[in-house]
């Protein structure tokens, strides 16, 4: 059987339109099911913001069931923010440590396997972090508050960090198990962006005399800033988001304080133990409200780290 | 380990085509990226869903918190024995009803029931549908759980054929009721425990006064003189108390609430200030666990620690817990005789409603919940009235034996005979 060429082109051309339409429905696919949850949950909350208005993110007190309720987001805001900030100062030198680590200085023997045990970390599911957190973390960590408390209470600024402590379910809990969780995120991401550093760049260093930290601060580190402090940011939204694991160990107790060893509430939090009970429609709208903020600041910051990462790309493209 | 000389080639490849490997990382980041926008959404919303599906919740809404306030502190022995005689001719006349009527034939139920609601008293009823699977072998129960609230809701779109509630449906919402007249079946009780983790301190009795001021922080040591109070002749720690609560919409916190609101709110001239209800505003930094075994665990794992615990998760815990004062001024054991006690003593309204909390009775335990089985009066199918009917009689009667294996409190027996005349009320 002889084919002409016109029967190739024409066969050609039918898989290549399947292929161009799937992926042109894939693509489209997400983008609507994230505006219709962004409908929805706008759709949902718009009673707490017609009745509370824009005190809703300003007022502290959360009385679902007082005579008079009072739905009041700050103190989930500020637990969230408080959170997510102890995680990524924890997290970020960790990740940036063991990228450099397995890319710039690891023996080729040890790289495999540190690589795979850091993306291992990765899968492990949030509630078995949480869990973790109240069987083992939560109990252990009050003997180790008490002491910072004792040995930094007098400080400055220290002092109203690590103030009082007397349990183990605490903003700086949740901000340790969330460290874990995002460390490997961070890592792995900012270990491939390492890895596309030029190895001429690398080479050209170390041929100009520079020691392995020299080429380290003065060629990897350059090249790869933007595209690491995406990652960062990556692993921020990952730590605000993150429910389960913060639901647990964070104490439950809306609360705003300097204090890291208080238990505190957060967004996702107080929305996984409240919704099943949330029989009021302003409840459930105040919930509904608290999801689409947290919706928004995650939104806020993955397009603040796909910018940062695509104006870090250009800047390489003009370099190379 | 891969051999050294293909990690060798491997990184020859990435010098040569460092551009092109680059592009394709930063690319695989902004996919990242936005799947990370994608997903963040996605997995919050799922997380959301499956922890409220799994939200260890008894609750309750209902802001009918009246029911002991109302009641004069006057009366101690007095009406004691009028309800108690009233309860004798009730009895009687309801002695007679049930004779009349034929014992259930279990044997003969058939079909499959669907409930859901207050998870206070689901091991209980899992208990008891376990054991009544034997009797009506034809006929299948499935008790979901999901707390009052979803129970309350779900019996509201005639989405199951009963439902479980630690609370009193709030008069607004008894319109929405879209099967119409529903009846309250009283099933079980139990105590509420104040549950601690103070290392060499054995027995504690505390008073609703001292209570009081623990749970809004107005004392924050233990060695406080308004504990010593209560505790002649203890040595206590001055450790710092740590308060415990629920951090879900819980009927446990509304029926502890509602003791404290009773003994020391406002009308009652104490200390208390947080009102009643399945979710407090407590003092900030205050510890919150999910469900009773959360906060079972935080005690366990916190020096200091006190919090309310029904009786079945405290002892599974091997927690110790306080004995506290009733209204009589007695310190009373958590047990389940005490709350029996309390139970004859309650007031129960004519739809079966009643506070079990701050009883009279010398023996009575002062903090406790008591649970019902709502079901609407008028069923489509009858035999599916009938199957309700064979269900809660069974739950009344043989079942009520079952309870104490599982530390709840059987009703006591006046109260049972007002339950089967109410059940009695289901019909086709």
């Amino acid at each position: 059987m002889a084919l002409t060429i016109s029967d190739l082109r024409s066969k050609r051309q039918v898989g290549d339109r399947v292929f161009r339409s799937a992926t042109l429905a894939g693509g489209a696919a997400i983008l609507l099911i994230l505006a219709l949850i962004a409908y929805t949950i706008t759709n949902k909350s718009t009673l707490i913001f017609r009745t509370a208005g824009l005190d809703f993110f300003t007022e502290k007190r959360w009385a679902p069931s007082a005579d008079k309720p009072v739905f009041g987001a700050l103190s989930f805001i500020f637990g969230t923010a408080v959170t997510a900030t102890i995680a990524i100062v924890l997290a970020v030198p960790v990740s940036l440590g063991l990228a450099l680590f397995t890319t710039q200085v690891a023996p080729k023997w040890l790289k495999k396997p540190l690589v795979a045990l850091t993306d291992m970390v990765a899968v492990v599911p949030s509630v078995v972090f949480g869990l973790w957190g109240i069987i083992y973390l939560a109990p252990k960590l009050i003997g180790f508050f008490k002491n910072m408390h004792n040995w930094f209470g007098d400080w400055p600024i220290l002092g109203s960090l690590f103030g009082k402590a007397s349990a183990g379910r605490t903003f700086m809990t949740a901000g340790l198990i969330l460290a874990v969780m995002i460390t490997p995120i961070i890592t792995s991401i900012a270990r491939e962006v390492i890895e596309t550093t030029p190895q001429t760049d690398c080479d050209g260093a170390l041929a100009l005399g520079a020691t392995r930290w020299e080429m380290i601060t003065g060629a990897v580190i350059p090249h790869s800033a933007g595209g690491t402090v995406g990652g960062v940011m990556l692993g921020l939204g990952r730590a605000m988001g993150e429910t389960i694991a913060a639901a647990l160990v964070i104490g439950s107790s809306p609360t705003i304080t300097a204090n890291l060893f208080s238990a505190g509430d957060s967004l996702p939090s107080v929305i996984a133990f409240q919704w099943g009970e949330a029989t009021s429609a302003e409840k459930r709208s105040a919930l509904i409200a608290m999801g689409l903020t947290l919706f928004v600041l995650t939104l806020l910051v993955n397009f603040a780290a796909t910018a940062v990462v695509s104006r870090a790309m250009r800047r390489m493209q003009g370099a190379s | 380990m891969a051999p050294p000389d293909a990690q060798n080639r491997h990184h020859g490849d990435n010098s040569v085509n460092s551009s092109r490997k680059r592009s394709l990382a930063i690319s695989g980041i902004l996919t990242l990226s936005l799947l990370a926008a994608a997903c963040s959404s996605d997995s919050s919303s799922s997380d959301t869903t499956s922890a409220s599906e799994s939200t260890v919740a008894e609750t309750t809404t209902s802001a009918a918190s009246t029911e002991t306030t109302e009641a004069p502190a006057a009366e101690t022995t007095v009406p004691a024995d009028t309800t108690a005689s009233s309860d004798a001719g009730s009895a009687s006349t309801e002695a007679g009803t049930t004779d009349t009527t034929p014992a259930v034939d279990y044997a003969a139920l058939q079909g499959s029931l669907i409930a859901s609601g207050a998870t206070f008293p689901k091991a209980f009823y899992d208990e008891a549908i376990a054991n009544f699977a034997e009797a009506a072998p034809d006929l299948t129960i499935e008790y979901g759980g999901g707390g009052s609230g979803k129970g309350r809701s779900d019996l509201q779109e005639q989405v199951v054929d009963f439902a479980g509630t630690d609370g009193v449906v709030k008069e607004a919402d008894i319109a929405l009721f879209k099967g119409g007249d529903f009846v309250y079946v009283p099933t079980v009780i139990a105590p509420i425990t104040m549950s601690y983790n103070l290392p060499g301190v054995d027995k504690l009795q505390l008073s609703p006064a001292t209570i009081s001021a623990i749970f809004q922080t107005t004392i924050t040591k233990w060695d406080d003189p308004l504990i010593a109070a209560d505790n002649p002749g203890v040595t206590l720690p001055s450790t710092d108390i740590v308060v415990v609560h629920r951090a879900d919409g819980s009927g446990t916190t509304d029926n502890f609430s509602k003791f404290l609101n009773a003994a020391e709110g406002p009308d009652a001239g104490g200390s208390w200030k947080l009102a009643s209800g399945s979710e407090l505003e407590w003092p900030a930094g205050t510890q919150a666990g999910d469900g009773n075994s959360g906060v079972a665990q935080i005690i366990t794992d916190t020096e200091g620690a006190i919090g309310y615990v029904d009786l079945s998760d405290a002892k599974a815990n091997n927690l110790s817990f306080a004995a506290v004062k009733n209204k009589a001024g007695k310190y009373i054991e958590p047990t389940l005789e005490a709350t029996s006690a309390a139970a004859e003593n309650a007031k129960i309204k004519d739809d079966l409603t009643y506070f079990l909390g701050w009883a009279d009775g010398d023996k009575s335990y002062p903090i406790a919940a008591q649970t019902w089985i709502i079901a609407y009066t008028k069923q489509a199918d009858p035999a599916k009235a009938e199957a309700i009917r064979g269900f809660l009689t069974y739950l009344l009667t043989e079942g009520q034996t079952l309870a104490p294996t599982v530390d709840y409190a059987p009703l006591p027996e006046s109260l049972v005979a007002k339950a089967l005349a109410n059940v009695d009320k289901i019909g086709a």
